[in-house]
């Protein structure tokens, strides 16, 4: 048996969703404010997935502001409290990083159904 | 018990500390190592141990180390390596020595066989300059000088190509973030040398 899978499988999370690039997300993300720690949520499309098991991480943009902003997270980090999928997206591409040259209008995504 | 352990690298892969932190770790198969031999000051002039790892079949071993084993009463192994014994203490022949021999947050060195690298120049081997591409140049990676022509000769260890890795590597200071005895797994911070599936020692640090 492979044995860097063994020791993978003790921290990969069972319970993440299924969710791919153009799907709709919500991730809640632990943040530690002054000793305190809270849930920041951050909601875009899922635009990359990349990597696999332990290592694998995802990315996600948003408009905030008219400005784009893209986060990439671990998909197995503690730190990710929760994966919501809001809306599932029908594309043709694996990675779309298209969606940064386009705005509005052109910058939608057909919902998957 | 004694200070140092025998493992296969397995390689490399990441794991989550408890605030979210990537920690990357080698993973290494560490033992079970038998004690083929207790060297002692009456007989050898000197104290160590000598550990056995790895399983071989037993027709892959020629008759004077069939015979060495069976004086300890072991199977014969892939491996034979002396190391150093703990002072005030004892082992005994048979005796088999496991992944807890170190403990999470110890400070262990790793010494193993860096990877082969062949015959390498000095840009791969010493990081020099490469030299002009373009403008008529016709110096690219070449050793460039020499040294001085006063001593009319080429000092010792001057830099040049040659064949590179395939050596002795010990890293010092690694923490061991992880230890789990039942299936001999150690998880160690940060690359150790050589290929995956090497032969490994780990040991506790001499500078910790």
């Amino acid at each position: 048996m492979d044995l860097i899978k063994v020791v993978e499988q003790q921290y990969v999370k069972a319970d993440i969703p299924e969710f791919r690039p153009g799907d709709m997300v919500r991730v809640d993300y632990k943040v530690v404010e002054g000793g305190k720690e809270r849930i920041q949520a951050f909601q875009g499309v899922v635009i990359k997935r990349q990597g696999s098991a332990i290592k694998e991480t995802f990315t996600v943009r948003k408009l905030s502001n008219g400005v784009g902003v893209e986060r990439t997270f671990p998909v197995h980090s503690p730190k990710v409290a929760n994966i919501e999928v809001l809306r599932k997206g029908k594309v043709r591409r694996a990675k779309l990083y298209y969606l940064r040259d386009r705005q509005g209008k052109a910058a939608r995504i057909k919902e998957r159904v | 018990m004694p200070k140092a352990i025998l493992g296969k690298k397995i390689g490399m892969t990441q794991i989550f500390a408890e605030d979210g932190t990537v920690i990357p770790v080698t993973v290494i198969e560490a033992g079970p190592c038998k004690v083929a031999q207790v060297k002692t000051d009456e007989i050898d002039g000197y104290k160590a141990v000598q550990l056995a790892f790895g399983d071989i079949k037993e027709q892959k071993a020629n008759k004077p180390l069939k015979g060495h084993y069976k004086k300890a009463d072991l199977t014969p192994s892939r491996y034979l390596r002396e190391v150093e014994l703990e002072e005030n203490e004892e082992v005994k022949v048979g005796d088999v020595i496991t992944a807890d021999l170190f403990k999470e947050g110890d400070v262990v060195d790793v010494t193993g066989t860096s990877k082969g690298r062949g015959y390498s120049g000095v840009i791969k081997k010493y990081n020099f300059r490469i030299g002009p591409k373009g403008h008529g140049s016709k110096y690219h990676r070449g050793v460039g000088s020499l040294g001085a022509i006063d001593p009319a000769r080429i000092f010792k260890g001057r830099p040049m190509p040659s064949r590179w890795g395939t050596e002795r590597v010990t890293i010092q200071n690694l923490a061991v973030v992880k230890v789990d005895a039942e299936k001999n797994l150690l998880l160690i911070k940060g690359s150790v040398p050589g290929i995956r599936g090497s032969l490994v020692t780990v040991r506790k640090a001499v500078k910790a």
